[in-house]
This record gives structure tokens, sequence and C-alpha cells, in this order.
């Protein structure tokens, strides 16, 4: 055998070598199964393809976990993980779902919102394919999941993204975003199937309050804040003013842009009777120049080249050697979903909907998150969803 | 499937049949032939339909 065909018979074995092992890391992580853990206050779990039968059998199909309270009132939808690679959602979620009681009315969780885009990854940007909590009983862990649907599930993407029913142009890439498909459609893009479940879900069940949780960039300007179109500016103006006043922490209230379509904010507000509002909290591990992308500085937001362009004011939140922890911004997440519930609630007697036993700021600041997650192994087994 | 889908799969086809060809001709440069395999892995996992 010539020396060139040793030289090329040693490279593909190398290849083929390397494809194994990724693709067995991939496979993996995409079949993770994460245990959501359905607590006291749960009363019944839908899979999301009731509300759009082309979901069946999909990747795209999730869970719609109803907790629903002795008393009549209002109904609130919770969405998580619209973005898989923003986690302060997906935790926050989860406290809600394991721990909250509720008292009056209907509160519905869809944990995993794009199911799709939370089995797959960004190994472009290195991203850690899963994270872990820390708990009394051991770690939790989590996919990390990417911002868009991955195209195995929706292929191939078009050049230009024409947004349904505005006819906006938008970027390619944007078909796979759950935050740019709405309000959806039953017949369109997976994606468009995804948003227009939940779009069925707040004008059949006549939902009061829709909150999309999020994280964002500390280079972005619409960061720490909840996004509201018209209609929902007063009750996130107040839910901003009071966890402010009583809690200490800072988020204020961000226009829902008028002329940028398929936000869910923006299309909520055009096509439902439901009041919007989008949760951002801050993540530095989305920041461009920031170092390795770690599991580490996902959890503690601690980055130097961060801490240096705050001491140059480009950041748009207080930044210091403490970094920006989960803790923080699951709690922030809390206390603004139950602010957001009680402002809603003071003037709507009739539709109030209130939530016990779930953490405020403080709480998961002092305790930490992992706190509020209970252990599997003494969880009756049928009331434990593998998502 | 679609029809786009399938004219999809015959050009990912016809590529991964360009990019041996061409590593099998490769005599001297061992970049390119390292080349070829790098792009040649997207590609081939796609064809396989490997998810
Ligand atoms: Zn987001």
């Amino acid at each position: 055998m010539s020396r060139t065909w040793t030289i090329k018979i040693i490279l593909i074995i190398i290849f083929i070598a390397i494809m194994i092992q990724s693709g067995v890391q991939f496979y993996m992580h995409r079949h993770y199964q994460l245990e959501h853990l359905a607590g006291p206050g749960v009363t019944r779990v839908e899979k999301l393809s009731k509300y759009c039968k082309g979901l069946e059998g999909t990747m795209a199909d999730t869970h719609v976990f109803w907790l629903e309270g002795k008393e009549e009132g209002g109904k609130m939808l919770m969405i998580a993980n619209t973005h898989s690679n923003e986690p302060a959602a997906l935790l926050t979620a989860l406290i809600f779902l394991e721990n909250a009681v509720i008292e009056k009315g209907t509160l519905i969780i869809i944990p995993q919102f794009n199911n799709s885009g939370s089995r797959g990854t960004r190994p472009g940007d290195g991203y850690p394919l899963y994270f872990e909590i820390p708990t009394e009983w051991g770690s939790k862990k989590f996919r990390m999941g990417n911002r868009d649907a991955t195209p195995l599930e929706q292929w191939p993407d078009p050049d230009v993204y024409i947004h349904y029913p505005d006819k906006q142009l938008l970027s390619y890439l944007d078909i796979r975003n759950t935050n740019r498909t709405w309000p959806g459609r039953p017949n369109g893009a997976l994606m468009e199937k995804v948003t227009f479940a939940a779009m069925e879900i707040l004008r059949n069940e006549k939902v009061d309050l829709a909150l999309d949780v999020h994280g964002a960039e500390t280079m972005f300007p619409v960061t720490n804040c909840i996004v509201a179109p018209e209609r929902s500016v007063r009750i996130a103006t107040m839910a901003t003013l009071v966890v402010k006043a009583r809690e200490g922490f800072d988020n204020h209230v961000e226009p829902s842009p008028q002329g940028f379509r398929g936000l869910s904010h923006r299309e909520i507000a055009d096509f439902s009777d439901s009041l919007p509002f989008l949760l951002e909290a801050p993540i530095p591990f989305l920041d461009q120049p920031t170092g390795p992308k770690t599991e580490k500085l996902l959890l503690d937001g601690k980055d130097p080249f961060l801490l240096s362009l705050s001491k140059q004011q480009k950041l748009f939140v207080p930044y210091d050697e403490t970094g920006w922890p989960m803790e923080k911004r699951v709690g922030q997440h809390c206390s603004v979903i139950q602010e957001i519930a009680n402002q809603f609630s003071r003037k709507n007697a009739e539709r109030a909907i209130l939530i016990k036993n779930v953490p405020r700021y403080a709480d998961v600041v002092t305790n930490g998150v992992g706190f509020y997650f209970h252990d599997p192994a003494k969880w009756t087994k049928d009331k434990i969803y593998l998502n | 499937m679609p029809i786009i889908m399938i004219i999809y799969y015959v050009i990912t086809a016809y590529i991964v049949g360009m990019l041996i060809w061409n590593f099998v001709k490769e005599k001297k440069n061992i970049d390119d032939m390292i080349l070829y395999l790098v792009i040649l892995v997207p590609l081939v996992l796609r064809l396989l339909r490997v998810k």
C-alpha cells in the first residue's frame, strides 16, 4: 500500500471515531429525559398536541400542566423555555410546578415550550450539553438547549421567513424561533403549530394573563425588564414598582414594538383577549464577549470581560465581581410572576389568581434554586412526567 | 416526503460523492484530505438520517 493511502486510511479511521463519539454524545443529549415532578397544585396534565393535532408524535409536542384552585377565578398561562438556552425560565417553571398551591383561579404551566430546541445544542458556540443544580438530595441534571428548534424537526429553512399573517420578512432562522412564529397556524411550519396550540389555549380557555419567561444578554437594552403591549403596561409598571420597593431589585417596563411581528407579547395582544407579558432576566452566558461558555458561567454569571465592560458602562444592568448568579435570576422571575398575578387580582376580584407556597426573590437568593426541587426517588411515581 | 426534501437529499448525495471522489484523487496535500473529511461529516449524517 502506498504512503498516501496509509495516511488516508488513518485519517478515515480518526474521522469515523470522532463522528461516532460526538454522535453518541448528541444522541444521548437529545434523548435525555428530565423529570418533571407534579406538585400538590397539579390537577391534570395534557399534551400540547391536544390543541393542535399536527404536533402529535413529533419532538415538538410537550407537557401542559394544569393547576386548578378549589375556587374558580382567573387563569394565567406561564410559558418557559421558549428559548431553551435561557434556563432560568425552566427552573422558575419547575419551582412553581413542584411547589405551588392555587387557592383561587388556575395556573397553566408549559415548562418546555420549544421542546425541540431543548434537544439541540450550539456546538459552534461551545455550549455545555448539560448543567446541574445542586440540591439537598444530590444534583438535578438538565439539558442545555438552543434558542431555535433543531433542523432535525423542521427543515429546510426558507431563504427568507415570511411571517404569517402579517407577511413581514424576517430572518430565515427565525422560522424555528418560537418567539417569532406567533400567532402561528395549524397547517404551517412545526413551530407555527407550537405557537398556534398556545394561542388556542389562550382563546378557548379565556386565559387572562400570558407570561413568556426568558433571559437576555447584559449588553442588550431589553434585559432585566417586563416587555408589555399597551394594555398590559399598567399591571407591568405596578409590578416593577412593587418589587423594587418591597424586594429591592431593579426591573423596568419596555413597550412591545408595534411594527415587529411574530413576538409573543405582540401577537397575543393582537390575536387574543389575554394580557401578555414577556419577562427578561439578565444572562451573562449569552453575551458575545465572554470567556469560554462553561456550565460555571451559566450558573454564576461571573466573567472578567463583562466586568471590564461594566466599568466602561457598556452594560445595561449593574454588574460587579459577584456576577449574576442563577439564584438572583430565578428569584426575580418568581417574584415578578407572583406580583403580576397580585396586581391583576387586586383590580379583578372575580377573576383573581391566588398562588401560595412559591418562594420570592429573597428566599431563592438565600436558599438557592435546588432547595425547591424535590427528590424524584421519594416522589409518587405516577406524578413524575418525563420530558 | 415533499419533493423539495427529495431534491435536497439528491444534492447532498451528489456533494458527498464529489467530496469522496476528491478525497480519493488527492495525492499529496494532507490538509486538503482533512478538509474533505471535515466537510463530509454533516452531509453523511444527513444522508444516513441520524437524529
Ligand atoms: Zn429569549
